[in-house]
Parts: structure tokens; sequence; C-alpha cells
């Protein structure tokens, strides 16, 4: 604990040095020293056609208060930009959507996430179908190493969405075209996922998610590991796949953020900041922090 | 206020200041260690030295051929070829009427159990098993090979010294010359010694085989197998995947991580108590030398289990998770297979350590002196290692080469063990 500590301590001195940087250089510093107490959300939190409503969530590692009092909205058919320095909690508020944090030991997930008139934070809920509807696409690609078939097949086939092979073969090649994937894996079906580019198994990864036809989709910091060219693809793929389902995305690239979603959240050191259209965000952010940052003079 | 700063040393010239030392270090590094694997390439090359320059020579056993009359009148007088009446008629006479036939000059009593002492025991049984396969051989001669005495084979194999005093060997010279002429007629040879491989134990070293000991031994393995590898299996499973994290799975793992270091003979006593003593188990029987040595074995198998689930990337779990398998699906379709090849290992290294053990089997009375092989897990039994124990123990000179040469067919029992082990992993692998 002492650990922890000692680790708020160093955030606060390092914030005071950049501060005192800032002042005697010639940058521009409107407002003063942002406190605890002006860290309330600023920006419409609630979309009238919400999937998911998220109220006062609170996640604890431990005794560490990792986000805190966080309400937001997912709506329906919208990307949702999750952005922020990191360890501002943007991945554990995301993995709260589908209870991977149950995962986590010692992690302490508190309010309500409502989805289909149902708590989904509620203990008693039965992770398993929460998932299937819920699915997520991992930072790193991580394929089974199994065969690209085999990959996708695995989903349909626990949840038996396809009663025979013939439907099940037509689940993955259409996971595989909308994942825009087939043209190039449609030759080694039989081939180990991990045999694929870096992002190829990406790709692959989200038709495996899609295979179980899920309703929202969570993407954390999906082509921090790619080049640019197979991040053009799946932007690409985002902005397709958003007209059937809900997608949160947790990403560092504010270009990326800019490009794909409708709507951005700005979280720092485990609050939300600031929400709006994304347009909004990043040409008249409100708060000083997100003006901060989206600027790049932080983070 | 100008004074002269020493120029600071160049990066390079300090890198090659340090390069001659740190080749030193390295060169010794790797001279200590060639010289370590020398060493023990030293000490394995004499142990199959000396074990197989042993144990060779039993492979092939001394056998004279015998010109042998299946006398109806002696073996079967009533002609009833009934079951009962071969099986207990007197094959020894054939066998000493037949030596009679090749040495007529021999009368004397003494002279004559001399003579019968050159042929082991065996050749009467090797007759009986023949005419109860087939009793057409009734009233036939046939010229047959059977195994020489223990001591015969030793004089031919030079383990006996032929130019000692007659009162310092077994065999006297009389003996030694009926030899000289068997050879001389070409009635003496060396064989294939399929005996050791065909018998259980025999007080006789001729007759002694290592079959009773090797199915055994198979037995025991087996019983230890089926109970060990599921329990550990199992048992890791539980402890790496699903207990949630607690004082109590902390107590286990340590207890576990204790018994791992038990010496084995307290797990023979704990199989005396508890299998034989309250339970009444079979005494000396494969069903029980299993248990003991798969209790043994369970904190091996268990400990590798864990390690190889714990080197299985948790984002494989995490994807198997994230598309809403459950927990016991995750496993089963993902960990499992990944970790299959590490839980193979240590499942093996623990069966091979099984497979030489000793202590246990002696608490359990797998040490006793077992003719019969052993039909399945409840006959009475002895174990490969027991066996090279008990000839060790004995005090024939036969027994000497026997004991190497059971020793060479429990490292080959060990050798195509991790080859299967190996072979298995590699099915098992995959590419991550």
């Amino acid at each position: 604990m002492a650990n922890t500590v000692n680790m708020s301590q160093y955030n606060e001195q390092a914030e005071r040095r950049k501060q005192e940087r800032r002042k005697q250089g010639k940058m521009r510093l409107s407002t003063a020293t942002v406190t605890r107490d002006n860290r309330e959300t600023i920006g419409n939190v609630t979309v009238p056609d919400y999937r998911i409503r998220c109220t006062d969530i609170n996640v604890f590692y431990g005794d560490k208060h990792a986000i805190r009092n966080i309400t937001l909205d997912i709506g329906r058919h919208e990307i949702i930009a999750m952005i922020g320095p990191s360890g501002c909690g943007k991945s554990t508020f995301l993995r709260c959507l589908n209870r991977m944090n149950d995962t986590i030991e010692n992690c302490r997930v508190t309010g309500k996430i409502m989805m289909d008139n149902q708590d989904i934070n509620d203990k008693s809920i039965d992770v398993v179908p929460l998932r299937a509807k819920v699915g997520m696409v991992f930072q790193k690609p991580n394929p089974f190493p199994k065969s690209v078939y085999e990959n996708i097949a695995f989903g349909p086939r626990i949840h038996g969405l396809a009663k025979d092979k013939v439907e099940l073969d037509e689940i993955v090649v259409t996971s595989l075209k909308r994942a825009g994937l087939w043209e190039e894996v449609k030759d080694r079906l039989d081939q180990p996922g991990t045999s694929l580019s870096g992002g190829q198994q990406q790709r692959l990864c989200i038709a495996r998610t899609i295979a179980v036809n899920p309703e929202v989709i969570l993407m954390d910091e999906p082509c921090s590991a790619l080049d640019p060219i197979a991040t053009t693809k799946i932007e690409e793929l985002m902005d397709q796949l958003c007209a059937d389902y809900s997608i949160v995305i947790v990403t560092h690239s504010m270009q990326q953020a800019a490009r794909v979603s409708h709507r951005t959240a700005y979280f720092h050191l485990g609050d939300l900041i600031e929400v709006g259209a994304t347009e909004q965000i990043f040409t008249k952010p409100v708060h000083q922090l997100t003006e901060d940052y989206i600027t790049g003079r932080f983070g | 206020m100008n004074e002269l700063v020493p120029p600071k040393p160049k990066t390079i010239d300090l890198v090659n200041a340090s390069l001659a030392k740190r080749r030193a270090s390295e060169r010794l590094f790797r001279g200590i260690g060639l010289i370590s694997i020398m060493m023990a390439l030293m000490f394995l090359f004499m142990l199959f030295y000396s074990i197989v320059s042993k144990g060779y020579t039993a492979f092939r056993q001394t056998h004279i051929q015998l010109e042998v009359n299946f006398d109806q009148q002696l073996l079967d007088p009533a002609a009833t070829r009934h079951h009962d009446v071969l099986s207990s008629a007197d094959y020894s006479s054939l066998v000493k009427a037949s030596l009679s036939k090749l040495f007529p000059d021999v009368t004397s009593r003494n002279e004559k159990r001399q003579l019968h002492g050159l042929v082991s025991a065996g050749a009467a049984y090797q007759l009986r098993d023949m005419v109860m396969a087939d009793p057409a051989l009734l009233g036939q001669t046939l010229q047959l090979w059977v195994p020489a005495d223990d001591d015969v084979d030793m004089l031919i194999k030079g383990h006996i010294d032929r130019d000692g005093p007659e009162t310092e060997r077994r065999l006297r010279d009389v003996q030694i010359a009926w030899l000289d002429q068997l050879a001389a007629q070409e009635k003496l040879s060396l064989k294939f010694n399929m005996l050791f491989f065909a018998n259980g134990d025999s007080r006789e070293p001729e007759l002694a085989g290592i079959w009773g000991a090797l199915m055994g031994s198979i037995y025991t393995l087996l019983v230890t197998l089926l109970l060990s590898f599921p329990m550990g299996v199992a048992t890791a499973v539980y402890l790496e995947e699903f207990a949630p994290k607690s004082k109590w799975v902390d107590l286990i793992e340590v207890n576990i991580n204790n018994l791992a270091a038990v010496p084995s003979i307290i797990f023979g006593l704990l199989g005396l108590a508890v299998f034989i003593n309250f339970m009444s188990f079979p005494r000396s029987a494969p069903l029980v030398g299993g248990l003991v040595l798969a209790f043994m074995t369970l904190p091996t198998i268990i400990i590798a289990s864990r390690g190889a689930l714990k080197s299985v990337p948790p984002s494989i779990r995490e994807a198997a998770l994230g598309v809403g398998a459950s927990k016991m699906q995750t496993v089963y379709f993902h960990v499992l297979p990944l970790a299959t090849p590490g839980m193979l290992t240590g499942t093996i290294i623990g069966m091979a350590r099984a497979l030489g053990e000793t202590a246990p089997l002696l608490m359990i009375g797998m040490v006793a002196f077992i003719v019969d092989i052993p039909s399945d897990i409840f006959d009475p039994a002895t174990a490969l290692p027991v066996q090279i124990y008990l000839w060790a123990d004995s005090p024939e000179r036969a027994f000497v080469e026997r004991t190497s040469a059971a020793i060479i067919v429990l490292l080959g029992f060990l050798f195509v063990m991790n080859a299967l082990a190996i072979i298995l992993r590699k099915k098992f692998e995959r590419r991550w």
C-alpha cells in the first residue's frame, strides 16, 4: 500500500513540476491548478436512446481507487471513443462493461450498469450470456493457437449458434467477410491463426468477436500494435460495423478517435472529465484538462 | 581559474580495456561448463560400461543337446493321454536316460548324480510343456537343446576358473571332462536366453527370468498412472484456475510441496497401515504398490502441471472468456491443450521415479519370492527394482550377470517411457 501512496505522491510532484515549467515558459495556461473539486464531468453524459447506462461506477484495485463515480451512456449504433493519458482508467471502465474485471484479483466494481433492464454489474448475473452480448477485442491480437476456422467457430459452437456444419461454415465465412479478412485467408482456413500477420490477426479477433453476433463490441486499443494500413482497414471495418453494433473503443491515438467516433469521452486519473460529440470535443473542448490533452500539451 | 581538467576518457577506450577481462571470464565459464558435462558423461559411460559388460552375457545361456525319447511306457503307461497323468509324469527320468545314453560308461551312483547335475532342472519342465502342448510327441525321439545348469553356464562363460584346485570350484574334474566331450561333439552351445525373458523368479539362476518382475512393474505403474494423472491434473487445474485465493489454498499448496519431499519409505509405511492393515487389500499386490506410488507421484505431477498451467499466457484465457466461454470451456478447450506437454513431462518424470522406486514396495510385501507371472493387479508380484535388489543379494555367481541384465531391462523400460513422452510432447506441442 505504501507503494501506491508513493506513486500518487510522485504523480502529484510530477504534476506540480509540469505546471511550474509551463508558468516559466511561454505557454498559455489560463486556469489555475486543477483540483479534485473541479473534476465534475462536463458535457451531456446521457443519450436518449441508450444501449448501456452506467451510473456511479467506482472501481477499486485493492485499496487503490482506480475510477471514480463515472456516469455514462453508450448509445445504439454509435462509436464512442475513450481517450486519456495512460493509467486514467479508460480500459478499466471498458472491462466493466463485460465484467472482464472479474478475472482480476482484488478488483471491486460498484455502481449500476443497466443493459436491457438488468444491472449487469450485479453478482448474480451470469457472465456467459453477457459476454455473448458484449464482445471484446483486445489490445494485443490474441488468436487461439488453432486454425483460422477454429478461431471463428469456437464462439458459435459453445453458444450453439449453428445447427450443423453447413451453418457453422456459413457463420465462419460471413464473419471473415465482414471483418474484411476473407479474401486473404480463404485458402488457408486450416492454418494456425497465429501464422497470420499482426493486422490480419487483429481482424481475425474481430471476426471471432462478431461471429457470436454480439450487440456491443468493446475494443481496447485495437490498433496500437498495427501499422497505418492495417489500422485504416480496421477503422473502415468499425465504420461498417456500427450500423449493427454499439462500439466502445479505447484509443491512445487522438486522430483515430477523431476519425471514427461519434462521441468522445475524456478520462483523467480515474475521472471522466468531459463527454461530448467528437467534433465538439476536438474543436471546442470546455475543460482545461481536455484542451491540454488534445492539443498535446501533456499526456 | 583555468585548471587543467584531465580529458575524459573515451568510452571505446574503456570498453577495449575491459574486453580482455570479460573474455577471460567467459572462457572460464565455458571451461567449467565443459568440464561438468565431461564429468557427467564420464560417469554415465562408466555406469553403462559396468552394467553392460557384466550383464550382456546373461542374454545368452549354455544349452546342451540331448536325444530325448518320449517313452510312452514311462510317461503314460495306460495311454490315457489324460491331462493330470501327463502333467505329473516323471520327465526328469527322460533327461537322465538321455544323459546316460550320451555317457554309457558312467555307472556309479555318485558319478550319475554329478552327470545329471550338468543339466538344469528346467529341462524336465521344458519336456513337460512340450508334451502338454502336443501329446502326439509320446513315443517319438527328438534332438533337443535343453538349458544347462548355472555352474556349467558360468564355466562356459569363463566365470569359473577351470584350472584351479578342484575343491575350490563347484564343478568336479570329471564333470569338466564330460563337458569337454560334449563340446567336442558340438552338443554344447550358447543360445539366446529365452527363459530370462519368459520366466518369473527362480532359485535356479538359469531358470530365473525378468518377465514376472516386468509384468509386476507394468501393472503397478498402470495403477499409478490411472490414479495419479487424473487426480494430479484435476488438482492442478482446480488450484490454478478455479480456487479463490485464500489461506486454505496457500496451506494446501505448502503441504503439496512438502509431500514432494517426503522420503518414499514413509509412503510405504502409510500403504502398509492403511491399505493392507486397515482396508485388508491383498499383500504384495500391484494394486497396493500402485496406490502407494501414486501417492508418491502425485505431488510431482501437481507441481509440474501447475507450472504448465501458469505458463499459458493469460491472453488466451481472456480471448476465450471474451467470446463468452464459461470457465470450464476456457480451461478445457484452450488452456489444457496448451499445458498438456508440460503436464506430460511432469507425469513422465513422476512415473520414471515410481518405476525406479524400491523402498515403499518393500514395506507392502512386494519383496516376496514370487515365481508366478502376475496376471492382474491383485496377484502377488514383485517389481523390477525389487527384483534387482533380490538378485544382487543372491549368492550364486550366475545371479551377478542376471542382476546387470535386469538393470539393462529396467533402463530399457525407462528409455521407452521417455521416448514415449517425447513423442507425446511433439504431438501436443503447438506453435503460439
